[in-house]
């Protein structure tokens, strides 16, 4: 029996306090993910061709789409990483983190930025969707809650330091615990990754759009954005990759190969995560091409560690089922656990995230992406990624995390499996319309049923997606029944709960030490920073000429 | 000391990797630097709100600038493109002769634009104070819409961002 069997009479009060925050962490993020399903509907339904936005209140598709980008990317992600990455730590070290007043001080930060983004976004205050792309200015009350949710991260980082910081001295020359250690350098990633869109925001836009200065320059605001911009994408990614690696293996019964190979991937994610902004940036003007090339190279290597997780995870599954009895090249797959819901979800997730990966390495290919950019390719890729591979994830973890923070039992196990399916099969007709219309020519961030220069070919696509898009708005809607059926059940009901970690066949003490030099690794990640964007800064021309825009 | 533990099969499926994304990365620097597809770079700043003063924005408009060479300078503002010329309808237009190179010179008296002609290597951003430099060979006659790829606003449901294009009209 491991330590999370205990039953809760024997936690201590602080690990009851901490679970208790990080349940409304939790929460937090499902009224994210909320929002943005009924933003979904609406963006759906616009491509079947109606526009629904008067009836239901909102002044126009970019209101709609600015709280569906806002909700979906940086509430339901933040918070759910917040809350598992946290929960992961104490776990892994087997003890409450460090402070429970940071755990509540990160619900807090997140709970008042989003209630100031949700407010400026439904007064129609910030249409200025979720890339808040200078000069159009949105009140500030949406940059302080941007800021505010960020901090709710750098929070969980400081409390995991310090835990982390704790168990060492207790615990002097023993290997950090996989699980604390991907969880800890996924913040760490993403605090280095973070200070850019701080500096835009707190040194640039929010004076700016008090009025302190008249001036801003939105190509270097651009700049600061995509350099935490793209490593965003991996702070998405990497809870989601912290349970297919940690947790996924226990569920279907396989081992994970190798602790270290797993400790690599998360430092080379660490190392190469933020040095490639400028591939979002391939067709601005004002920046140098030769830059842009050379966070193309950076951008490759980076593809590198999900190639090594792809074929790490494939040998887990199969570990898992042939233990099971599974047999053959392809046909163990029938013996996983297609019953249990949070493994269909996150299978389906990986199956998402394959092709997710294949589609982001053509956006990469800084020509190839000037056929895609900026079309309906780039929803139709990212639906896959964190639409899927992320938000299937979530759902999945939900589906044991739920009952492991409120000891009641999953509800409604078949319409969870269910879901996960239909999710899919939503998300394949999805995107396969976005990415066909985008190849067609159909612009991204315009709504179907207004724009004045449709071409006949995106038709049937634009169908296709809004069939896709309502199935997958019916599953998360099928989510929420299970979440909410599993809420109303009897306390205890579920009895006790793990939070499932795999064993490896080769554990900690064969992993070289090196690894765990957390402190070495951050270095040689701000060198690569450095070499990528020193040129980026000091070539750049400062332009501060343009004055805000209120156009919607 | 320790070391890291890779089966043979991975060890083979990582070299494979990195075979596949050196394989990726060679074909493209070749498509830059055989096949001459560029990215639009570092072409010069200005002060977004003296477009109308600053040459060659102050004169929108189609220049032969070669034997089936044109430059096509254009102003993106909420929600129109100004090229020196309009159909019937009061679409903007540019209109060039098959086989023409155009190098379309742009950008913005506001916001973030965006200029993309589908079915073409046009798709460049267009940032207010910078100045966007883009080439385009067109050979087959017909008419090939530009339009603004990045939200921009809008006024109402019918005008605004998703109202904001042009044509590029290429005569036989
Ligand atoms: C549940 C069903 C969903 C539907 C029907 C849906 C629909 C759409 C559509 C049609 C667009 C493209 C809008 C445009 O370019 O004009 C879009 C954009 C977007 N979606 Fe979703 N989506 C769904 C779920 C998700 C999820 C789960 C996530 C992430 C976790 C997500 C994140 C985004 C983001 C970041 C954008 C870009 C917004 C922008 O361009 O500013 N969506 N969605
Ligand atoms: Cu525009």
């Amino acid at each position: 029996m491991t330590t999370t069997a205990r039953p809760p009479a024997d936690l201590g009060t602080a690990e009851i306090a901490q679970k208790k925050w990080a349940k409304w962490q939790l929460y937090l993020g499902f009224v994210g993910f909320f929002l943005g399903l009924l933003m979904g509907l609406l963006q759906a339904l616009d491509r079947m061709g109606f526009y629904l936005y008067k009836e239901a209140q909102l002044s126009s598709y970019y209101q709609g789409l600015t709280l569906h980008g806002v909700s979906m990317v940086f509430i339901l992600t933040f918070a759910f990483g917040n809350a598992f990455l946290t929960l992961g730590v104490m776990r892994s070290l087997e003890r409450p983190m460090a402070s429970t007043m940071l755990v509540a001080a990160s619900f807090w930060s997140a709970a008042i930025g989003v209630a100031l983004a949700a407010w400026a976004i439904l007064a129609n205050q910030a249409t200025v969707l979720y890339t808040m792309y200078s000069p159009l200015r949105p009140h500030v009350a949406f940059y302080i809650g941007a800021v505010l949710l960020v901090i709710s991260t750098w929070i969980v980082l400081l409390n995991q330091l310090l835990t982390l910081r704790a168990w060492r001295k207790d615990h002097p020359g023993e290997p950090i615990p996989l699980l604390a250690f991907v969880s800890v350098v996924t913040y760490i990633m993403w605090f280095i990754a973070s200070l850019g869109v701080a500096i835009e925001v707190l040194v640039f836009l929010i004076p700016w759009s008090l009025g302190l200065v008249q001036n801003t320059d939105p190509l270097l605001n651009r700049i600061l954005f995509w350099f935490t911009g793209h490593p965003i994408v991996y702070f998405w990614l990497l809870p989601a990759y912290v349970s297919w690696y940690i947790t996924v293996p226990k569920m279907v019964g396989g081992r994970l190969y190798s602790d270290g190979v797993v400790k690599g991937v998360f430092i080379l994610f660490l190392l190469f995560s933020t040095p490639v902004g400028l591939h979002h940036q391939f067709t601005d003007p004002g920046v140098d091409e030769g830059l842009k090339l050379l966070h193309m190279l950076f951008t490759f290597a980076v593809f590198f560690p999900s190639l090594v997780t792809a074929f790490t995870l494939m040998a887990a599954l199969e570990d898992g089922a042939k233990h099971n009895g599974g047999k053959g090249l392809v046909a163990w797959i029938r013996q996983l656990p297609w019953g249990n819901p949070s493994v269909v979800a996150q299978l389906f997730a990986m199956l998402g995230f394959v092709l997710g990966g294949v589609s982001g390495l053509i956006n990469a290919s800084a020509t190839v992406n000037l056929v895609v950019h900026n079309t309906s390719f780039i929803p139709g890729h990212f639906h896959l990624t964190v639409g899927t591979a992320v938000a299937l994830t979530i759902m999945g973890v939900s589906y044991w995390l739920v009952p492991y923070l409120t000891g009641k039992k999953l509800c409604c196990r078949r319409l969870a499996v269910a879901q996960s399916w239909l999710w899919f099969g939503g998300v394949m007709l999805f995107s396969r319309g976005l990415m066909a219309a985008g190849i067609e020519g159909q612009p991204r961030r315009v709504p179907v049923g207004l724009m004045t220069y449709a071409e006949e070919s995106w038709k049937l696509w634009d169908i296709v997606t809004g069939i896709g898009g309502t199935l997958m708005v019916t599953s998360g809607t099928i989510f929420f029944i299970v979440i909410i059926g599993t809420l109303l059940r009897k306390k205890g009901s579920a009895g006790a709960v793990e939070f499932p970690i795999a064993d490896t066949v080769y554990g900690p003490e064969q992993s070289p030490a090196i690894l765990d030099r957390l402190g070495l690794w951050t270095a040689v990640s701000v060198v690569l920073i450095l070499i990528a964007y020193v040129p980026v800064f000091v070539s750049h021309y400062y332009n501060f000429t343009s004055p805000g825009f209120v156009r919607w | 000391m320790a070391t890291l533990k890779i089966e043979k099969w991975e060890r083979w499926f990582l070299y494979a990797s990195v075979v596949i994304l050196v394989g990726f990365l060679v074909a493209i620097l070749a498509s830059i630097g055989e096949a001459g597809i560029h990215l639009p770079t570092d072409e010069g700043s200005l002060d977004p709100n003296k477009v109308a003063e600053t040459p060659p924005f102050d004169n929108p408009g189609l220049r032969q600038t070669g034997d089936g060479a044109y430059e096509a300078v254009m102003v993106a503002r909420t929600w129109q493109f100004t090229t020196g010329e309009t159909d019937a309808d009061g679409i903007p237009t540019i209109t060039v002769p098959a086989g023409s190179e155009v190098t379309f010179i742009v950008t913005s008296g506001d916001v973030i634009h965006g200029l993309y002609i589908p079915q073409t290597d046009v798709n460049a951003m267009i940032i207010p104070g910078r100045v966007t430099k883009i080439s385009q060979k067109f050979e087959t006659p017909g008419e090939y819409t530009f339009l603004c790829h990045e939200f921009c606003g809008l006024a109402n449901e019918q005008i605004g961002h998703h109202s904001m294009y042009g044509k590029v009209v290429v005569q036989p």
